[in-house]
């Protein structure tokens, strides 16, 4: 294999692209080099800059430095268009298709064959759309409607449309972290189709392995930089996980020692169909527990369905003894759980409301008098609030979407915190925040478990994960497949739980 | 492979054949209701009464055909109604001032006078990107406005109006009236230029989804202000057909069109949130539900029932939309369960 590369001309060279966005570094190094009829695995934690490396590629952002050459020759991408026209093409993991039109016309939308007087020729469309299906090996009907095809096939459709475009460069990022089991190996097929085809494939995935079944060569990145590049065959899965997880942890993390008392939050065989199956765990007051795992591996789902957005299908929660019933946050926050939610723009806030009308929202019960909402009250708890967890703010009466991320988080921790809650579900705490808000985040939470709050804390950092938490629960496809006490939890063991090496893992 | 997908397609294909039949579902109902006035009273069936059918139902079959092009895109047009008034009366107004206008130029200005109006509409809504239902609802009170300051209280005669103009209103070809034949020839090029053009394919992509439609180049704001452009034409040409149908007009002519209109396209199986439905559809929508009200008329029934009962209609289409979508979802999530985890 190796000997094919140094032949070869590289189809697709990036060296050193850098990205920022505002003051968070999102790409500080970000390299890689494809080969014609090679299938290349990026490999790197969440967060390590993998997807903005790829929305470089695909056109989306604009390197703020470095280069990138395409059959030797310098280009820069200002869109996806152009991306595309020069024969770049990326399969999402949830590929954006157009439900109502036809698969044959989703391949070939706006660019449809022609007969005479411009109409398009519908009999030609199907045939190339067919003829792009038997090239990847595929049965898939042209002339049905997009609408309720499966991810799989979705995907296949945006291959379909890759070929159509003749494109030579494939970015697939995590194709197969939806896919069920035979429809990896589908995948894996028109992979290699493709790859017969001389196309060079980039192939981002975190299951090690789907990388060891179908690529030759890997790349890993960590913390936004370019860790190593080497084939598949001198590789071991040590090897990557080491070069993946390898950082000092050299963020504080203020955890103190805990003494769990009673448990306060029990889910017992929490399922929902297709999401999750069979999760058990309690949180103890007074500790904090984690929810780890891949992206996708269900950490959220489990959260949102023992808090009741999401519908249960089986199983029960019980906070304080008592059993919540299915699908009831109302019930949830009566029963004194509060939920911080991953996306604070879109689900955490009101982000055209004022910032005391924020944190009043949830505790509008208490500040009620005569079915009329005392505007003091409403006022000083905000106040309060903001105080002890030291918002930054110009006035209270501004909408809280002229805050900072890390200020607009603590406004969503405030209107929680506000209810006195004795279970504090909270998903991904510190996403998209500074490094000194971090910390006073990572203190907050540190002072509530020692007031008896008991924390269930989903983090994708795994420093995170590491520096405070009591036990960590590692998902994996929707199970509960390790439960680390704080002395076996490290990152090895955790990406191993989390991948499904689960060799040195006591599950 | 096949074991994945074959199961699937014939499903969907079931599922996709139930939506199909949607045209074919209404001209079932349109029968049904025919057939079951006629046995009540035979009148019904007479010549004259159907052309009436046919007469009364072309405007605003006319109307929804532009509406059905605009709603494909996720967007709506309340204009039309208003559109029809002031094109009915300007052209009357040609008439009355240039008597020897020949017919044909009245429909010329009408269809003109629609299609500025449209333009605007459609220009404000990509331009300025407010949402359609407010542009075109501000065009629905401005263009009556303005058609009231033309109108000024007078109204337009039958006299004023040219016999070759008003004869495209009443008289038949071969039994068909000339209005319900026109229409169709609109209903039937639409209809097929829908299906068969890159740009009017560019309309279903927009509305079936924006995002994925920017990724591929559609040159979505152009696009939707052809369609609005489109909608206008139709309803000013539209507005100098009620002339000729009615030779009288005054300020309040194609009062509330635009509801009619909407129910006739949603009846008709267009999707309300863009992405899906024919002008055939909307067209035979327009049909069912004239039909539904003649038939209340000749079978003695309040004019109150009329509207509860169109209203009953919108209804019955909308469960019946969401049904089938649940009913392809559940299809497709069984499908999935199937072979997951293999």
């Amino acid at each position: 294999m190796p000997a094919v590369h140094e032949l070869a001309e590289p189809r697709l060279v990036l060296e050193q692209a850098t990205k920022s966005f505002g003051s968070v570094r999102a790409l500080v190094d970000g390299s890689v080099t494809l080969y014609p009829g090679e299938v290349h695995a990026l490999l790197g934690e969440n967060g390590a800059g993998k997807s903005t490396l790829v929305k470089i590629l695909a056109g989306v952002h604009q390197a703020d430095s470095g280069r990138l050459l395409l059959g030797g020759e310098p280009v820069s991408f200002t869109g996806p268009a152009e991306s595309r026209a020069a024969g770049v093409s990326i399969i999402y993991q949830e590929p954006t298709l157009f439900p109502d039109l036809t698969v044959a016309e989703n391949i070939f939308v706006g660019r449809q064959p022609r007969k005479s007087g411009r109409r398009i020729d519908q009999g030609q469309m199907r045939r190339a759309a067919a003829e792009a299906f038997a090239r990847l090996g595929v049965e898939l009907d042209p002339g049905r409607p997009a609408r309720g095809l499966s991810v799989a096939d979705q995907q296949i459709v945006e291959i379909a449309k890759a070929i159509s475009f003749n494109a030579n460069v494939i970015v697939m990022d995590e194709p197969t972290a939806a896919l069920t089991t035979v429809e990896v190996a589908r995948l894996f097929d028109v992979t290699r189709a493709l790859r017969s085809h001389g196309a060079a494939v980039l192939f981002i995935s975190h299951r090690l392995e789907e990388v060891f079944a179908i690529c030759q060569r890997v790349t890993v990145m960590r913390d936004g930089k370019f860790v190593r590049t080497a084939p598949i065959d001198e590789l071991t899965v040590d090897d990557i996980i080491r070069a993946m997880v390898g950082r000092d942890l050299d963020e504080l993390f203020p955890k103190s020692e805990s003494s769990p008392a009673e448990v306060a939050l029990q889910v017992s065989r929490l399922s929902r169909a297709g999401v999750f199956d069979d999760v058990s765990f309690s949180v103890r007051r007074g500790e904090i527990v984690a929810l780890a795992g891949l992206v996708g591996a269900g950490r959220s789902e489990v959260a949102r369905a023992a808090f009741g957005i999401d519908r249960r299908d089986a199983g029960e929660v019980h906070v304080d003894g008592k059993a919540l019933p299915n699908g009831s946050p109302r019930a949830a926050m009566a029963a004194g759980v509060a939920f911080v939610p991953e996306d604070r723009r879109q689900q955490g806030l009101v982000m055209d409301m004022s910032i005391d009308h924020n944190v009043a929202l949830p505790s509008l019960s208490r500040l009620r008098k005569g079915g009329l909402i005392r505007r003091s009250a409403e006022r000083r708890l905000a106040n309060d609030w903001a105080g002890r967890l030291q918002l930054r703010y110009g006035r209270m009466s501004s909408a809280v979407s002229t805050l900072s991320g890390g200020n607009q988080q603590k406004v969503v921790l405030a209107k929680w915190l506000a209810r006195k809650p004795s279970v504090l579900i909270i998903d991904e705490p510190t996403r998209g925040i500074d490094v000194s808000t971090k910390a006073e985040v990572h203190r907050l939470l540190d002072r509530l478990v020692a007031d008896g709050v008991a924390v269930l804390m989903i983090s994708s950092e795994l420093p995170e994960v590491l520096g405070m938490a009591d036990r960590v629960l590692v998902l994996r496809e929707g199970k509960l497949v390790a439960e680390l006490s704080r002395a076996e939890a490290t990152e090895d063991s955790i990406m191993r739980a989390a991948t499904g090496q689960a060799a040195g893992v006591a599950s | 492979m096949t074991v994945i997908t074959a199961p699937l397609v014939r499903r969907m294909f079931r599922a996709e054949g139930l939506l199909r039949a949607r045209e074919l579902g209404i001209v079932v109902a349109i029968v049904v209701v025919f057939v079951a006035t006629t046995i009540n009273n035979h009148a019904f069936a007479d010549a004259h009464s159907v052309q009436q059918l046919l007469t009364g139902a072309s405007l605003i079959a006319l109307l929804a055909v532009g509406e059905t092009l605009v709603i494909v895109t996720r967007n709506v047009d309340l204009s039309v109604g208003s559109v029809v008034g002031l094109s009915a009366y300007v052209v009357g107004d040609v008439f009355v001032k240039h008597p020897h206008t020949p017919a044909f130029v009245g429909f010329v200005i009408g269809t003109l006078i629609g299609a500025v109006v449209g333009v605007i509409n459609g220009l404000i809504t990509t331009i300025a990107r407010v949402p359609s239902l407010v542009v075109t609802l501000a065009s629905l009170y401005i263009v009556r406005g303005i058609d009231a300051r033309i109108v000024n209280g007078k109204r337009i005669d039958p006299v004023n109006v040219p016999r070759p103009f008003t004869e495209v209103g009443y008289k038949t070809v071969l039994g068909i009236p000339w209005l319900a034949v026109i229409v169709a020839l609109v209903v039937l090029i639409v209809g097929y230029a829908m299906r068969t053009f890159r740009s009017a394919r560019d309309l279903y992509a927009i509305g079936s989804n924006p995002e994925a439609a920017a990724l591929a180049g559609v040159p979505a704001g152009r696009r939707i202000v052809s369609a609005f452009t489109i909608s206008g034409a139709l309803a000013g040409f539209g507005g100098a057909l009620f002339l000729a149908e009615f030779a009288t007009v005054d300020a309040t002519g194609g009062t509330g069109y635009e509801l009619s209109v909407i129910a006739a396209v949603v009846v008709g199986g267009v999707a309300i949130f863009g992405g899906s439905g024919t002008v055939f559809g909307a067209a035979l929508g327009a049909l069912l539900l004239n039909t539904i009200n003649q038939a209340l008329v000749a079978s003695r029934i309040s004019s109150f029932w009329n509207q509860a009962v169109a209203g009953a209609l919108l209804l019955a289409a909308i469960a019946f939309d969401r049904w089938v979508g649940l009913r392809v979802a559940r299809r497709m999530q069984t499908a999935e369960g199937a072979h997951r985890d293999v």
